[in-house]
């Protein structure tokens, strides 16, 4: 790394170097978002930033004066999550310059997911650089590394077939669904959680012949909001616990800090339908169940680790197309590493 | 050809069925449900006709020796299989119905001493005992596709529980369908039997001296004990894993049982006929 200019890079840590465990750890809530934001912006070193927190990674990609910002960054970070420096040192990524830009583009391409080619991730980095530009902690550099990964991105998705086939959790997860339950037509699905990723599972269960899908959430409006737009019905959140037995499929997708459901909670549901199997899908990090519910009998439970590694399973097929994509992203990312050099006004940048 | 040439071949249909299917799972993970029925009828088609040879010989339903038994129990599997799958069209419940097709067969055949004493007439000319043994055995086919159903629900649960969906796990039904065939065949094998004890209690009532005890008590406990599991299932007292492996343990116990009835009949001298029914 040189010190004679500013520092492009990226530091942080993902599904590839760290257990869902960890992750559940390193994983910034969205409470606490703003106040860690300003943390970074009080750094004096930190030139720009942008931090992309998702279910698989938390990443700060970021332009710094110096070495010593990098290390003002991460010391930050750790103790904000309390976690200590040498603990993260284990498990973090660090990348400078050119491979700052290889891996963005590689991430925003869906590349470095764990499921291969899949399409949330685009959004998730476009939101995470749209937080940055609504607190103006992105500039020139940051600027034009985002504008042109997200072309690239494109570029990678159109030109190869990486996103061809299931290549979502959520289709992964009805995939799973059927091989429980035969078909879908009279499973009752109970989705808790309105977020993003919820409306893409109630999206693939309806679109796989489930008719009775249930909506519920910690804050109602929400849920009555999605239930509206998928046709389904809404359940206030204080009477999940005492309904669970009245559904085949609970698939949650929370922003809860932690467990919401524990085990005992679902050894009580089975009770009243111990001969039909429950299909539990958490979809959430941290997660929402607790991770024992597994050992009861006819409840099976997935994480997303889970769901990663059954889709990890039908990867080969697209192996060939992993290759056309690493070819377009190393062209894109010379390119572009020319491009910031030359043409951002004053970055000096290395 | 005599009828132990057509039930060899039937046995070599049963076992190039599974062995076909093995190399086809394995090489080219594919798994064809239509082939494998076809081989499973052709067996069957087969199977029958050594069998309806064999009737001829023995004057009734060849319910005579152990041979005989396994070989009958074998042919009910099948036949209620090539219903069951054509209805329900359960992937991969034609390759274990081959397998077990194939096992039973092949044992029955490659033991002389088991069809060493061929009982001509056994049933005395009593249709109602016939109909009482062949009932009997027909249910004992219906428990033998309820173990292979759940050896499957074992299988699916376990690919489920330890998040191993691929290669021949693939191949399986849903655990819902496995567990609803399952019951469905309990509550059949359940009818079957009873009615079959049914019939054999009204002429055992006239006749209790003629019926071996040991084989009765036998025949009752299995009814009672395939009843109780069908009891327990509806309270939701036994269901999943602990149901499955109930019903191929019973299944066991019913096939070993198999070999204390048949010597509990009196011996005859081979081409001699029985005056008096022997259930």
């Amino acid at each position: 790394m040189s010190k004679t200019g500013p520092t492009l890079f990226v530091v942080g840590a993902s599904h590839h170097t760290t257990p869902l465990e960890w992750r559940e750890r390193l994983s910034v809530g969205p409470d606490k978002m703003p106040a860690l934001q300003s943390q970074f912006a009080a750094l004096s070193g930190l030139l720009e930033f942008t931090i992309l927190n998702t279910c698989n990674r938390i990443e700060i990609y970021g332009v710094a004066a110096d070495a010593d910002a990098i290390d003002c960054l991460q010391t930050t970070f750790c103790a904000a999550q309390e976690i200590a420096r040498a603990e993260f040192a284990k498990v973090q990524i660090k990348r400078h310059g050119p491979d700052t830009i290889r891996h963005l583009i590689a991430v925003a391409s869906g590349l470095d997911s764990q499921l291969v080619g899949e399409n949330a991730i685009f959004g998730q980095v476009k939101d995470a650089y749209a937080a940055a530009q609504a607190t103006s902690t992105v500039g020139p550099v940051l600027n034009r590394l985002f504008q042109k990964a997200f072309q690239a991105a494109k570029h990678v998705r159109t030109h190869t077939a990486i996103s061809e086939g299931q290549v979502s959790i959520a289709n992964v997860a009805v995939d799973l669904a059927l091989t429980i339950f035969g078909d879908l037509s009279s499973a009752r699905v109970l989705l808790i959680g309105a977020g993003e990723i919820g409306e893409q599972s109630a999206k693939a269960f309806r679109s796989r012949g489930a008719h009775a899908i249930t909506v519920s959430s910690r804050t109602a409006a929400h849920a009555m909001e999605l239930a509206s737009t998928l046709d389904a019905s809404a359940i206030p959140f204080e009477k999940v616990q005492s309904h669970l037995a009245d559904f085949d499929i609970v698939a949650c997708a929370t922003a809860a800090p932690g467990a919401i459901f524990s085990a005992a909670i679902f050894a009580q549901a089975m009770k009243s339908r111990p001969a039909s199997p429950m299909f539990l899908i958490d979809l959430a990090l941290p997660r929402d169940i607790e991770p024992s519910t597994a050992e009861l009998e006819n409840v099976y439970l997935y994480n997303l680790d889970d769901l990663a590694k059954i889709s990890e399973q039908n990867r080969s097929a697209r192996l060939s197309e992993v290759e056309k994509a690493k070819i377009i992203i190393q062209e894109r990312t010379e390119r572009l590493w020319q491009n910031i050099q030359n043409q951002v006004p004053g970055s000096g940048i290395d | 050809m005599t009828d132990r040439n057509w039930l060899w071949i039937a046995a070599a249909c049963y076992l190039a069925g599974f062995v076909l299917a093995t190399i086809a799972m394995l090489r080219d993970h594919k798994h064809s449900r239509g082939r494998m029925y076809s081989i499973v009828a052709a067996g069957f088609a087969l199977q029958t006709v050594g069998l309806y040879l064999r009737g001829l010989e023995v004057k009734g339903c060849p319910l005579g020796n152990t041979f005989e038994l396994f070989q009958f129990t074998a042919w009910s599997a099948t036949s209620l299989y090539l219903v069951v799958g054509a209805t329900f069209r359960l992937s991969l419940l034609g390759y274990f119905t081959s397998l077990m097709a194939a096992a039973l067969t092949t044992l029955s055949l490659a033991i002389p001493a088991w069809d060493a004493t061929r009982r001509v007439g056994v049933f005395g000319g009593n249709t109602w005992i016939e109909f009482h043994a062949a009932l009997a055995l027909f249910s004992y086919g219906v428990f033998g596709l309820l173990a292979l159903t759940s050896i499957m629900f074992l299988l699916r649960n376990y690919s489920l529980k330890h998040k191993q969906l691929s290669g021949a796990f693939a191949f399986l039904p849903s655990i819902r369908d496995l567990d609803q065939i399952g019951l469905r065949l309990l509550v059949v094998g359940v009818v079957l039997l009873a009615a079959s004890l049914a019939v054999g209690g009204v002429y055992w009532v006239e006749a209790t001296d003629t019926v071996n005890i040991s084989k009765l008590l036998m025949t009752i406990g299995i009814g009672v004990a395939y009843s109780l599991a069908l009891l327990f299932r509806a309270r939701g007292i036994l269901f999943g894993t602990r149901l499955s492996w109930v019903c191929i343990i019973l299944f066991i116990v019913a096939l070993l049982s198999l070999y204390p009835v048949n010597t509990s009949r009196p011996d005859l001298p081979v081409g001699s006929e029985s005056t008096t029914p022997n259930p």
